[in-house]
């Protein structure tokens, strides 16, 4: 059991070896790139758009009962803010990316397995990791900090709709105090190479689950459910680790 | 009877000493063939025998456990992947289920080959894919999906694929199932006209004796992990031996069992087992 996870650790390991060493070959199929781009990126804005809303409501809602107590709601802003921009932004936005890209990213590799379409490309001597897996791999990449920024923004205009819209908090209060509490580096950019380092990971996830299952659509059901599950657990534990070092 | 080549020329792929074992199980136990250069040679033999194996070594998407593959003078199994993607640029292939890509329309599909090497204006794209299309016979559904195509259509849109780039060596793994006797035998004709036009050389893995015969120039019957049968078709179809007695003649009872391995049908059945 240990034996087979450490074996796919590696084999993993040189699999995303083998994607790097594709990649100055994948930009020949730059084309490709960019629509894979549009398509885990672009086609992941409404469920993006939509969690990052109900998210910061929720969060202004809460964070608002809780700073009533101690009589600081002036602070509802900055902390909401923060918890998006450090963690939560990149975080949720990553694991919904898994729900949402990383699956569909799996079984269409999985499917070109199964009815042949990489043995064709290799026939027709056309390299599939640099024309199927590299060019996603970048995407996942580009796309999740793009869409971890719509996440917190959306996140933010939640928690403005219920703090400021709803409560009464007032208006000037809610945008002064994150401003002058929010240091672009430390907290956003900081975020943003998570979500780079997100997107590299469930990316590098869901290319291998679907280029090494077996070719049976049980395989490709199974290779599935592992890139959500695989995923989630790594981009989890990444975080610890990212947060503990960029802090 | 389809008029067959007369060109003759050195081996175009020489198997030497070929061994390959799958799952434990022996596929090829030390097969020697030739190809020879400008001619068609059908692979034949029984169902789970290696045919496909076969194709899969000279291509290089399989390794064998020993022996050598000479493509063109160059050992398949020793080459590095670019020198390997360089050989297949000269070759064809038709996937026994197609294989083309789903996003991509009919005409997308035969051009995909020539965007990917080749820098060519678009307007000799589209006239080299029209003419291979009209050449299967499916130009007017250039711009259709593979999603929409029967199975006999997209194995001729496959074959308009392998064929889009003018290869020294087309191979054809199954490429007649599926086909209505009209575009079978349109698929026959342009194996044998593509491959006498252009010189080309062709391997076919087939099942259909009496159609391949009407084609082939020289037939391999494979069985047992050994050439058990070569010779042309005429050859083949009078051979005595019980490999093609049993293998053209269609019979259930000679040397390929039709039976997988399994114990006593009566005791299978829970009967007592028949004395011997």
């Amino acid at each position: 059991m240990l034996g087979d996870a450490l074996a796919q650790v590696g084999a993993c390991g040189l699999f995303l070896i083998a994607i790097l060493a594709a990649i100055p070959k994948s930009l020949r199929h730059f084309k490709e790139t960019i629509r894979q781009i549009w398509f885990v990126g672009a086609m992941s804005l409404v469920i993006i758009m939509t969690c990052g809303l109900f998210v910061g409501m929720v969060l202004g809602l809460q964070l608002y009962y809780v700073l009533s107590i101690f009589g600081g709601t002036a602070a509802l802003g900055t902390v909401v803010s923060l918890s998006l921009y450090r963690e939560l932004g990149p975080v949720v936005t990553a694991l919904l990316f898994a729900g949402r890209a990383g699956t569909s990213v799996t079984a269409e590799i999985g499917l070109m397995r199964a009815t042949d379409q990489l043995s064709a490309m290799e026939m027709m001597a056309v390299d599939p990791m640099a024309y199927v897996a590299a060019p996603r791999f970048l995407a996942g990449i580009v796309a999740m900090p793009l869409l971890a920024c719509v996440f917190n923004a959306l996140g933010i205009f939640g928690a403005h709709l219920v703090g400021v819209t709803w409560l009464g908090l007032d208006n000037g209060t809610f945008w002064s105090n994150m401003t002058s509490s929010v240091d672009v580096w430390k907290d956003v950019i900081n975020g943003v190479w998570k979500s780079c380092a997100f997107g590299a990971v469930v990316a590098l996830i869901a290319v291998f689950q679907g280029y090494t299952t077996p070719p049976t659509s049980e395989g490709v059901a199974y290779a599935t459910t592992r890139t959500v599950v695989f995923s989630s657990i790594v981009v989890l534990a990444l975080d610890f680790v990212m947060t503990a070092f960029l802090m | 009877m389809i008029e067959t080549s007369k060109a003759a020329g050195p081996a175009l792929v020489e198997v030497r000493g070929l061994r390959t074992s799958l799952g434990g199980k022996v596929i090829f136990d030390g097969i020697d063939l030739d190809i020879a250069r400008g001619k068609i040679t059908a692979i034949m033999g029984p169902s789970g025998t290696g045919k496909t194996t076969l194709l899969r070594h000279i291509t290089g998407q399989l390794l064998p456990d020993a022996g050598e593959i000479r493509v063109d003078g160059r050992n398949v199994p020793t080459l590095s992947r670019n020198e390997l993607f360089d050989l297949r640029e000269k070759i064809g292939f038709l996937f026994q289920n197609s294989a083309l890509l789903t996003d991509f329309s009919v005409f997308e599909n035969i051009a995909f080959p020539l965007r990917q090497h080749l820098k060519l204006p678009e307007d000799l794209v589209r006239n080299i894919v029209l003419t291979k299309l009209q050449a299967v016979g499916l130009r007017g559904a250039a711009e259709l999906m593979p999603s929409e195509l029967s199975g006999g259509m997209a194995r001729r849109v496959a074959l308009a694929r392998a064929i889009v780039r003018d290869p020294m060596l087309i191979l054809y793994d199954e490429p007649f199932v599926g086909l209505d006797p009209i575009a079978l035998n349109q698929v026959l004709r342009l194996i044998r006209t593509l491959n006498d036009t252009l010189g080309i050389t062709s391997i076919l893995v087939a099942h259909e004796f009496a159609a391949v015969s009407r084609v082939v120039d020289h037939v391999y019957l494979i069985a047992g992990g050994k050439i058990a049968a070569e010779g042309t078709p005429a050859e083949l179809a009078r051979g005595e031996s019980p490999w093609t007695k049993q293998f053209f003649g269609g019979e259930a009872d000679g040397p390929v069992p039709f039976h997988y391995p399994a114990c006593d049908y009566a005791l299978d059945l829970g009967f007592p087992a028949a004395s011997p």
